[in-house]
């Protein structure tokens, strides 16, 4: 089975499904830059719009997980879990109005892990293929 | 951490809040709507010290209502009525400097020694500053041929809508809202969720000085409040200042609207020390060892944090202990205690963050110079708030940590065989916001900074925002110029009024 590139803890599926509830279908955007750079966003579904300059790196829980291309150039190597933690970030991210934020935790895959990888898709490009399925 | 210096001089006393704050609509505190309200802890103690209106997009529209009201005459007031509004603004301010400066080291958790003198005085230095370029501003008049006259006239865009970060809480709502109102523009601010209520604060003592309606301050969380201002129709332009999705985001509703935007994204700046740094023992050499320590201003929480140290390697040796020997001088303490260098990260989250960066950096085979760790103070108050270590990795460029902005006390440092590979490394982020280059050389002074690709390029110097010198970033750290009267071409628009003096007709009907 080929290596994921996106996880996500126990704890930030349990966020995730509470904002699910309450809001439908959801994705996520891997933000970058300052203040509250380096966290993900979490959208509902089609509110972020998608260009051909993001990638698909993969689902967690449900959601569609996406990020800038440029900045994946720089993330490849990276493993990334999704987590969730006390506290207040600013952005337009759902989950703020709870009291938590999502976060990223990461490690680097392993020589081994990095032979078999899930592999990426164009962001739009993979869109249009969900919608026409 | 037992290295770690702290500070043990006297407090400065911990300023009283209201029990909560309302929005401040139209000149009056107006509750939420909905009557909801949110905690505001303290990143001294991560207790909460206040509550803050929790709004939605039903606030927004009582705010958007009361700014387009003032529009019609503060769009018309004269440039020395506005000039004399925001010269009381530098006035109240400075008259109570000493509090707000209190004020945002407990709302943001920064040391009072920065609040002392940079926030605050910068902030007033602002306002002076626009009020004196409006003054001696004029428009211009072309004579394009014997009878006709190209008037240009620069009129305000209207009600703006001002998104503001939570870094330089009061700093950074000062450098939108100074140029929107000196061009005549009346402005909705939606501060951060982590910093809402310094501002608020500030208002109280602004209510009798700013017409009611020209400056209006909601506060919420971004989902609720930032995005129906962001969005709104009624809003003729958004700054924004944070990271790039939202910025995207915010772009998004722009193209829907077409309406004009200015955005302030970050960066992750390199911070460039040549070969002749080391030339000699100097007063200069100082001045670069602090330059090199300037990634733990404000925490690191700047956009602008030269938080990647590219160095020659010739000089790698010699430099670094001295540069190590300053950070660990660093004092962190009791933020509102004069002594303490450096403070606490503004909120939990980031604390997290920065902590997983750390993680990050040595799982990537950074090694650790100095520091690593957050930071657990022994004072009683301080127990719960967001302290980390400065820290100072050496690694390469491609590394997460060189690449992504951590906005912390995180250095990380690589070396450099030329100044074409300083170059090639300064260049290879996404982000083109600050850079420093230090340098006794006449050439690598000039041309270096021009091969950079930022918006700003401190030569000999770091962390300078004097107003007058424009800010704002290259490649995806956005666009828009603070900080300088062309700012106010990003609340204007122009109207060309174009005149015929001739009495014969044009001859084509």
């Amino acid at each position: 089975m080929p290596t994921p590139r996106v996880l996500v803890t126990q704890a930030a599926e349990a966020t995730i499904g509470l904002l699910r509830d309450e809001n439908g279908p959801l994705m996520f955007h891997q933000s970058g830059g300052c203040c509250d750079g380096s966290s993900p966003m979490c959208f509902q579904k089609g509110e972020f719009r998608i260009g051909g300059n993001d990638v698909w790196l993969g689902q967690i829980h449900g959601c569609d997980f996406f990020m800038s291309t440029s900045q994946f150039e720089y993330w490849q190597h990276t493993q990334l879990t999704v987590d969730v933690t006390k506290g207040r970030g600013a952005s337009f991210s759902l989950e703020i109005p709870l009291g938590v934020r999502f976060l990223i935790r990461s490690r680097l895959f392993t020589e081994e892990e990095s032979k078999d990888m899930l592999p990426v898709r164009e962001g739009e490009e993979y869109l249009e293929e969900q919608a026409a399925a | 951490m037992a290295e770690t210096l702290e500070a043990t001089s006297t407090v400065v006393a911990r300023p009283r809040f209201k029990s909560h704050y309302d929005n401040f609509i139209g000149g009056k505190w107006v509750a939420p709507v909905k009557g909801q309200y949110f905690e505001n802890p303290s990143p001294i103690d991560g207790k909460a010290f206040c509550k803050v209106a929790r709004s939605t997009k039903e606030d927004i529209e009582l705010a958007l209502d009361a700014a387009h009201e003032a529009f019609k005459t503060w769009g018309k007031a004269s440039p020395t009525t506005r000039s004399n509004v925001l010269l009381k603004i530098a006035d109240v301010m400075e008259a109570n400097l000493a509090h707000l400066a209190a004020v945002e080291t407990v709302e943001n958790g920064k040391a009072i020694r920065e609040t002392m003198a940079a926030d605050l005085p910068l902030a007033i230095d602002h306002f002076r500053y626009f009020a004196g370029v409006i003054r001696a501003e004029e428009g211009s008049a072309t004579e394009l041929n014997e009878t006709t006259l190209s008037l240009v006239i620069q009129e305000p865009l209207g009600v703006v809508g001002q998104i503001i970060p939570w870094n330089f809480p009061l700093l950074m709502a000062t450098w939108k809202i100074a140029p929107a109102l000196a061009a005549g523009c009346c402005v909705v601010v939606k501060p951060a969720e982590q910093t809402p209520a310094s501002i608020m604060v500030l208002m109280e003592l602004l209510q009798d000085v700013i017409p009611p309606g020209v400056l209006n301050v909601v506060n919420g969380f971004g989902l609720e409040a930032g995005k129906p201002l962001a969005s709104n129709k009624r809003v003729n332009k958004v700054a924004f200042t944070g990271e790039t999705t939202t910025g995207r985001l915010i772009l998004q509703y722009a193209a829907e609207n077409i309406t004009p935007v200015t955005m302030e994204l970050g960066g992750k700046s390199p911070n460039i020390f040549t070969k002749s740094v080391m030339d000699a023992d100097d007063d200069f050499l100082d001045k670069c060892l602090e330059g090199a320590a300037m990634f733990a201003l404000n925490q690191g929480e700047i956009c602008t944090c030269p938080s990647r140290l590219l160095i020659h390697e010739d000089i790698y040796d010699a430099f670094m202990p001295r540069l190590i020997e300053r950070v660990k001088a660093i004092k962190l303490g009791h933020p509102l205690d004069p002594d303490t260098m450096m403070g606490a990260q503004a909120s939990n989250d980031q604390y997290e963050k920065i902590l997983s960066y750390l993680e990050i950096g040595k799982a990537e085979g950074a090694e650790v110079l100095t520091g690593g760790e957050a930071h657990t103070h022994d004072h009683p108050e301080l127990g719960d708030g967001y302290y980390i270590q400065p820290t100072i990795f050496r690694g390469h460029n491609k590394m997460r940590i060189f690449q992504e902005e951590i906005f912390g006390p995180v250095l990380s440092v690589a070396t450099f065989k030329d100044n074409d590979e300083a170059i090639e490394m300064a260049n290879d982020t996404l982000y083109g916001l600050g850079a420093g280059l230090w340098s006794r050389d006449a050439h690598e002074l000039y041309t270096m900074p021009r091969a950079i690709q930022a918006g700003r390029v401190w030569v000999n110097c770091y962390h300078d925002y004097p107003a007058g010198a424009p800010f704002g970033g290259y490649k995806a750290s956005g666009f828009g110029r603070e900080n300088h009267k062309m700012m106010l071409a990003h609340y204007r628009q122009t109207k060309n009024m174009l005149i015929s003096y001739s009495k014969q007709k044009l001859g084509f009907f």
